[in-house]
């Protein structure tokens, strides 16, 4: 590495660290609006940061993660306003409600492998939205609005109500990159990376993968819940199409990962700026936004899977910004391995 | 098809690598028309790669392979394989869930056509005929052989390359597969014959080339090569 | 009473018909290439308005609309697979269901973009109002009949393609081991868009019977998709006759659950692939 190359990294290593302190503080400083499109932005770099954690370590590449995204929604409401809990305490109950739907949903897509068990998260995901239609307490077919009395909860005004979501969105943010930050460099994450470099090598040191995926899967569902809960108060009112939404929860979520970078910690960072820059330029652009994004996403794959992330590295940092990785011998392990040769 | 002692088979300063590990490093070797060469050496040796790379199966390759004068760089393996090259994959490599007759019809698909057809292979391995229409699965490890190597011929090759095809067999299975070499040879193939057990690829062999680390380190005759300097040559020093 | 259940459940089997024609395309291209596409659904639709546009712009009948598609529909799958699908194939599964899902969009608001947001439907004229009676209170639709029909000829088709001729030996060959094909001298590109290409030719049956069985739209393809997984599962994967029995199975339980409420429709269809899912994981007649 290079002198001007160390300092680009620790340049950007602080202005990283300088635009987190800058956000904590957005409340004080920032419109009403702008809040509100911060808040928008920390939901779904928090479901993107999930779903690559799934996708791109656990090799459990999921389509349905909108279920748990719409179960915490819907247990939020049924906690806040149905059973008059603590709106506060609603929202980690919101994701106790997802892990413990997601345990049956577990056993019953693990009897599926890759792109049968991505469908089959569809599958549930499906189910989930069709059951909750149904539901004559949570409005039916049409949804019902959060009662006034729980968003007071959250302040009396409009403004303090939004700088108390967006803070919970910050913290929510600030507790997913953090968490998945502190696991990647865990044991734990040293095995999950192994995992996404070559399963069955990972297998084949003592990595168990089965366990690995579990314990993800559930990890995952609780966070997926509380974002739900979260995502709630910011659209006011839970609904089949809206809550359970394929197109924003699963669909965007899956193209801001890919784009930004697949497999890595700062791609879904990368990934959610770029999708959030281009969402304001390209809003009038109504359906083409989608086929945009979507000829791009594959386009990055063909290019360089670790997506612009990818790119990044390959031609300007030398090393993560966020340093995880250990000096990694896994790649010379495949070489040696695809050569069909004893390993020393 | 005159019998000359022209090369069908030239190589020329080939190394073959992958990513930054050289498993080939710069061999020389060549097959006459009708000639069995034995290649032997340890495991890891790049034995396999060697004949991957023939066959057109590598990504990274400096040097060259000749075929009857032609170079083979750039050809696709499909194209090598109907120019007159087969390969008897090591482990065998069968299809396990088509029938032992649906293998073989696959190596006369892929092949040049020529004189060698069903008819000649289960002359070879009548215990084939019996069991054409077996998945190939079930067979046992020696008639899995078999059916490599009739897979294998019904390409009607100019050359054929055996990649250990004695691994993991009984010794009276080992010698039934290898008194059918000579057979082979007598139809004008030229035979490369890769194995760990320096024996009795030596005692079929017109001549040799020993590999270690990649490298030719030993070439020759066996007659006129002592059991010494095999040794010394296959574990190096 | 009796009639009227007997009804029902032909109208279910008859269903499964169509379901299996969905169905059979995904289970070909999966068996053999051990990926799923997942813009499958949105290519049956994307194939739906193709004939939409050639039936009414352009006038033709409808049976010939379909014989000229299939060619092109070769050529699609062909094309697809040999210059965009096969650069990420082998490598993870994760690249070709990124892929795939990508296309799954561009075509979906493709298709919206040209044709807005409507139903449409093709026009099948005597075909489509046709019943044959076949006792008292017993009747059924020629359309569905003839549907069920394709969908045997179809699948028996390609079991006949995949077990009977000699491409169907390479086919299963590269699907048993495609190192092995590679090295033995198989051209395994070549013969994955054979295969892809024989998949978009049942696509193209499909839609044929589909854009005049019921109204479509450009967002109807995931549903479809979702249709066809739960047949091939159901059915067990890798067998082109278990394609039949799982669709059967689902249009049962879909016309069943249609009697209860008409929004259980689906939800019934759901039902009973998640409890066969876990009474029997690999389905009813599993191959591998």
């Amino acid at each position: 590495m290079t002198a001007t190359q160390r300092a680009l990294l620790n340049t950007l290593r602080l202005a990283l660290a300088g635009v987190a302190i800058g956000l904590a503080a957005g409340p004080f400083f920032l419109a009403d609006t702008q809040l509100g499109v911060l808040a928008d932005f920390f939901s779904m770099l928090v479901l993107a940061i999930m779903w690559n954690l799934l996708a791109g370590y656990a090799d459990i590449v999921t389509i349905g993660q909108h279920a748990f995204v719409g179960v915490g929604a819907y247990a939020f409401y049924a906690f806040a306003a149905l059973a008059g809990v603590d709106p506060y305490l609603s929202i980690p109950l919101a994701g106790v409600v997802a892990l413990i739907i997601a345990v049956p949903a577990m056993a019953l897509l693990f009897r599926l492998r890759t792109a049968y068990l991505s469908i089959g998260t569809w599958v549930v995901a499906e189910v989930m939205m069709l059951g909750a239609g149904k539901i004559e307490a949570f409005g039916g077919g049409s949804g019902i609005s959060v009662p006034i009395e729980i968003l007071r909860a959250f302040g009396s005004t409009r403004s303090r109500r939004l700088a108390t979501i967006y803070w919970l969105g910050f913290a929510l943010a600030v507790f997913a990159l953090g968490s998945t930050y502190l696991l990647l460099r865990s044991r734990f994450g040293v095995g999950l990376m192994a995992m996404r470099d070559n399963e069955e090598s990972a297998a084949s040191v003592g990595v168990n993968v089965t366990r690995a995926r579990i314990l993800c899967f559930l990890g995952v569902a609780p966070v997926l819940g509380i974002t739900g809960a979260v995502i709630t108060l910011q659209k006011l009112r839970i609904a089949p199409q809206a809550s359970f939404s394929i197109v924003d929860w699963s669909v965007l979520i899956t193209f801001i990962v890919v784009i930004g970078g697949i497999g890595t910690i700062e791609g879904p960072i990368l990934g959610a700026i770029f999708f959030f820059v281009l969402r304001e330029y390209l809003s009038d652009l109504g359906t083409w936004h989608l086929i945009l994004l979507g000829v791009f996403s594959i386009a990055i794959i063909l290019i360089d899977r670790r997506g612009i992330w990818g790119l990044v590295r390959r031609f300007a940092l030398p090393a993560d910004l966020i340093p995880i990785a250990h000096r990694s011998s896994s790649e010379n392990t495949a070489v040696v391995e695809q050569a069909g040769l004893e390993l020393p | 098809m005159a019998r000359t002692n022209a090369a069908v088979l030239q190589v020329e300063g080939l190394s073959v690598f992958y990513g930054d590990f050289k498993a080939v490093d710069g061999v020389d070797l060549s097959v006459n028309a009708g000639e069995i060469v034995s290649i032997i050496g340890a495991n890891g040796a790049g034995k396999s790669t060697l004949l991957k790379a023939i066959i057109g199966q590598s990504n990274r390759v400096e040097g060259r392979v000749r075929f009857d004068g032609v170079d083979l760089a750039g050809r696709s393996t499909a194209e090598i394989v109907a120019g007159g090259v087969a390969l008897v994959p090591e482990g065998r490599r069968l299809f396990a869930s088509l029938s032992v007759e649906e293998n073989l019809r696959l190596g006369w698909a892929v092949g040049r056509k020529g004189s060698i057809g069903f008819d000649e292979v289960w002359r070879l391995f009548p215990i084939l005929e019996e069991r054409r229409r077996q998945k190939a699965g079930l067979l046992s490890g020696g008639e899995q052989q078999m059916v490599a190597l009739g897979r294998g011929l019904l390409a009607n090759p100019r050359i054929l390359l055996c990649d250990e095809i004695s691994l993991g067999l009984a010794p009276i299975v080992i010698n039934d597969l290898y008194a059918i070499i000579p057979t082979i040879k007598a139809s004008g193939i030229a035979i490369v014959i890769v194995e760990q057990d320096i024996t009795r690829s030596l005692a079929v062999a017109d001549r040799f080339y020993c590999l270690l680390e990649g490298r030719v380190t030993l070439a020759g005759i066996p007659a006129d090569t002592s059991r010494d300097a095999v040794m010394k040559h296959y574990f190096g020093e | 009473m009796v009639g009227a259940l007997i009804n029902q459940l032909l109208q279910g089997v008859l269903l499964g018909g169509l379901y299996t024609l969905f169905a059979t395309g995904l289970s070909f291209s999966a068996g053999v290439m051990r990926f799923v596409n997942i813009a499958h659904g949105d290519f049956i639709v994307l194939a739906c308005f193709a004939l939409l546009t050639m039936t009414t712009t352009l006038g033709l009948h409808p049976i010939v609309a379909v014989v000229l598609l299939l060619p092109v529909a070769f050529a699609v799958g062909f094309t697809l697979q040999r210059f965009l699908l096969q650069r990420v194939v082998g490598e993870k599964i994760l690249l070709v269901i990124l892929v795939t899902f990508g296309l799954s969009i561009i075509i979906q608001n493709g298709l919206l973009e040209v044709y807005g947001a409507d139903t449409h439907k093709v026009a099948g004229g005597w075909m489509e109002t046709s019943t044959i009676a076949l006792g008292p209170d017993v009747n059924v639709g020629l359309f569905s009949v003839l549907t069920f029909i394709a969908a045997v000829i179809v699948v028996g088709s390609l079991d006949l393609l995949l077990y009977r001729s000699g491409i169907g030996v390479k086919i299963r060959a590269v699907s048993d081991d495609v190192a092995t094909a590679d090295l033995i001298g198989l051209s395994s590109a070549r013969i994955y868009g054979v295969a892809m290409g024989v998949s978009f030719v049942t696509i193209g049956i499909a839609a044929g019977f589909m854009s005049i069985w019921s109204n479509f739209d450009p967002s109807a393809g995931p549903t479809h998709l979702l249709i066809a997984f739960e047949v091939i599962v159901l059915g067990g994967l890798g067998s082109m006759w278990g394609s039949l029995a799982g669709g059967v199975v689902l249009g049962v339980a879909q016309t069943i659950g249609a009697q209860f409420d008409a929004a259980w429709q689906i939800m019934a269809g759901h039902i009973v692939f998640l409890a066969v899912l876990v009474v029997r994981p690999h389905g009813l007649f599993p191959r591998h």
